[in-house]
C-alpha cells in the first residue's frame, strides 16, 4: 500500500457519492468532486454523465482540464430540463450549511443589505428539490457549520413540507468534508456521522461543528483508495494534484 | 425587407428611465457589452435589469443605473469570481433584489414570451428566494391530484421586459442571426419577452452568406424578434463571444482590480468608459498590447 494524502481520501468519499447511481448526469461544482466523478466512472459506476463543466457531454473521462471526446450536448437550457426530469445528482460548495442541510452560498447579513456579497443562490433551490444534491466542504469549521444559514440557498430536511408532494423529490444526501462523510439520518434528518477520514478524532470534528453532530462517537473509518483508484487519481485523472488546492489539515 | 441596422447610440436612445431591461448572455460570457456601454453614455436611471448576471450589471451598478435586479446569479465565471461592483451596490443596500433559482429566470422569461400571467415550478419552495420576493412571488395550487396530495408550486410571474439586449456571432440586416459557439444561453426567450428589441452582432452579412455559414438549428433569431440591429464586432468585450474570442481574463481582472478605490476606479473610466465604442476598443488593443 502506497502512503494516502487527505485529498486522496476526500477524492474517493466523494466518489463513493455516484455509486449506484445509475445512468444520471453528475455535476461536481469543484475540482475535488470532479476528481471523485471522474473515478467512479472509471471504476464502479461506469454509466454515469460527465460534462465538459460547460455544454458538452464527454465520452472519455480524460485528466481535470484536458480534453475528451464528446458524446452529447448539455446546454443550460437542457441543464434546466434535467434536472426538473430528476436524473441528475449535484455536488455544490457551500458557505454555510446547518444540521438539517441547509445551505447558503448566496451572501452574509440580510437579505437586502449583505454584510458580503458572493453568487446569489444560483441552481441550489432547483437542485435540493429536484434530485439528489451532496456537498463539498475542503475547510470543516464553525464558520461553515453554523447553527443557522443566513439565506437559504439549497433547502434543508427541515424544509420539507409533508402535506405538499411538490417536495416529496428532495433528497439532500451527503456531505463530504477534509474531516469526513455525513448524511442527515440522525434523529429528525439532522447531520450524522457516516464516517471520520484516517487519524481524525470525534473531537475534532467536535470542536469545528457549531451543533451536536449524530453518531460521531460510533462512525466508522472512511475508507482508504484501494492501489488502483490511487494510480488512476495520480496518474490518470489529476496529475497535477489540484486535489490539494481544495483541502485543508 | 426593412433595414434594421442602426448605431449604438441610436439605439439605446430610445431606453427611458424607470424601464425594465433584459440583458442577454450568461454570467461572463456572450454579453452585450457594446450596448451596456452606451447606455452608461445616457442620463437613463432606475433600471430595472433582468440577468443572468455577469460585469453587464456591475457596470451599469458602478454608474448607479440600477434600481432593482431580477437574476439567478451574479458571476464573472474566473476569479475573483463576485463581480465587486454588484457587490458594492448589495452591502451599500441601493438596490432591491429579486434573487432566485437560476431555472426561475428562464421559467418566468417564458411565461412571458407565451403571453402568460404565469408558469408552474418546483425550484424556489423552501428557500430564501420566497422572503427576497415576498408578496411579489406567490404559489398556485394544482387543480389535479399527485400522489393523493394537490402540489403547491411556485408561480413563476412573467418577466415581461421593455427591451432586450443581446449579442450573437453573426446576423443580417433584417435580425435573421445565429450563435456559432457551444451554447445560446436564453437570447431567443429575451427578445421574445421584450416590446424593444435590440440585437448586435460580430458580423453583419447577407442572408444568403448568414445561412450557408451555418446549421439551420443555429440560427437561434429570426427578424419577428428584432427591431434593431447593430454591427459590434468585439461587442461582448471583455465577456467570451466563443469562437471569435474568448473572454479577455486579463482586462477582466483589471476591471475587477479596479473596482477597489475611487481612485482606480476614476482611472478607468477615464481610460476605457468616457468616449464611444471605437475608443473604448483602441484602448483595449493597447491594453492587450501592453500585457
Amino acid at each position: 500500500m502506497m502512503s494516502v494524502t487527505r485529498a486522496e481520501v476526500c477524492a474517493v468519499a466523494c466518489a463513493e457519492l455516484f455509486r449506484d447511481a445509475g445512468e444520471i448526469m453528475v455535476s461536481p461544482m469543484t475540482t475535488m468532486v470532479s476528481v471523485g466523478a471522474r473515478l467512479a466512472r472509471l471504476t464502479f459506476s461506469p454509466d454515469i454523465l460527465l460534462t465538459d463543466g460547460e455544454a458538452r457531454l464527454l465520452a472519455d473521462t480524460p485528466a481535470i482540464g484536458a480534453a475528451g471526446a464528446i458524446e452529447g450536448w448539455m446546454p443550460f437550457g437542457r441543464v434546466f430540463e434535467t434536472l426538473a426530469w430528476g436524473r441528475r445528482h449535484v455536488v455544490m460548495g457551500a458557505n454555510q450549511i446547518d444540521r438539517f442541510g441547509n445551505q447558503n452560498l448566496s451572501a452574509f447579513g440580510p437579505l437586502q443589505h449583505p454584510r458580503r456579497q458572493m453568487f446569489g443562490v444560483r441552481g441550489a433551490p432547483g437542485n435540493t428539490i429536484n434530485h439528489a444534491t451532496s456537498y463539498w466542504v475542503g475547510n470543516h469549521s464553525k464558520r461553515v457549520f453554523c447553527d443557522r444559514v443566513d439565506v437559504v440557498s439549497g433547502i434543508g430536511w427541515d424544509k420539507v413540507d409533508p402535506d405538499n408532494p411538490a417536495f416529496r423529490f428532495v433528497n439532500v444526501y451527503r456531505v463530504v468534508s477534509n474531516l469526513g462523510v455525513f448524511d442527515f439520518n440522525g434523529p429528525d434528518h439532522t447531520m450524522r456521522a457516516v464516517s471520520l477520514h484516517p487519524g481524525v478524532d470525534p473531537d475534532r470534528v467536535r470542536e469545528n461543528t457549531s451543533f451536536e453532530i449524530a453518531g460521531l462517537d460510533d462512525a466508522a473509518e472512511t475508507r482508504l483508495p484501494t492501489d488502483d483508484e490511487l494510480k488512476l487519481i495520480r496518474e490518470a485523472i489529476d496529475p497535477k494534484s489540484l486535489r490539494d488546492k481544495e483541502i485543508r489539515g | 425587407m426593412t433595414d434594421k441596422r442602426t448605431t449604438l447610440d441610436e439605439a439605446v436612445a430610445s431606453i427611458e428611465s424607470g424601464m425594465t431591461i433584459g440583458i442577454g448572455g450568461w454570467g461572463s460570457r456572450r454579453k452585450p457589452m457594446a450596448f451596456v456601454r452606451a447606455l452608461l453614455r445616457t442620463d437613463v436611471t432606475d433600471l430595472t435589469v433582468v440577468t443572468y448576471g455577469g460585469p453587464d450589471i456591475g457596470l451599469l451598478c458602478s454608474a448607479g443605473k440600477v434600481k432593482r435586479v431580477y437574476y439567478g446569479f451574479v458571476s464573472l465565471d474566473s476569479p475573483p469570481f463576485y463581480d465587486p461592483w454588484f457587490s458594492k451596490a448589495r452591502t451599500s443596500g441601493s438596490i432591491e433584489s429579486r434573487e432566485m433559482d437560476e431555472g426561475m429566470l428562464r421559467c418566468g422569461l417564458q411565461a412571458a414570451a407565451q403571453r402568460l400571467a404565469f408558469l408552474p415550478i418546483r425550484a424556489g419552495l423552501g428557500s430564501d428566494v420566497r422572503a427576497f420576493w415576498g408578496e411579489e412571488l406567490k404559489t398556485v395550487t394544482s387543480p389535479y391530484p399527485t400522489d393523493g396530495g394537490y402540489e403547491e408550486l411556485i408561480a413563476m410571474p412573467a418577466l415581461n421586459l421593455d427591451a432586450a439586449f443581446v449579442h450573437m456571432n453573426l446576423g443580417d440586416e433584417q435580425g435573421n442571426a445565429a450563435y456559432t459557439g457551444i451554447d445560446p444561453y436564453f437570447d431567443d426567450l429575451y427578445l421574445m419577452a421584450a416590446k424593444r428589441r435590440f440585437l448586435s452582432v460580430e458580423r453583419v452579412v447577407p442572408t444568403e452568406e448568414l445561412v450557408k455559414s451555418v446549421p439551420p438549428q443555429a440560427l437561434l433569431v429570426n427578424r419577428m424578434m428584432v427591431d434593431s440591429v447593430v454591427e459590434a464586432p468585439n461587442g461582448a468585450h471583455f465577456t467570451t463571444a466563443e469562437p471569435d474570442y474568448k473572454r479577455d481574463e486579463k482586462f477582466q481582472r483589471h476591471y475587477a482590480e479596479s473596482a477597489a478605490s475611487d481612485e482606480t476606479w476614476q482611472q478607468f473610466v477615464r481610460t476605457y468608459l468616457s468616449g464611444d465604442e471605437a475608443d473604448y476598443q483602441a484602448a483595449v488593443r493597447k491594453f492587450g498590447e501592453q500585457q
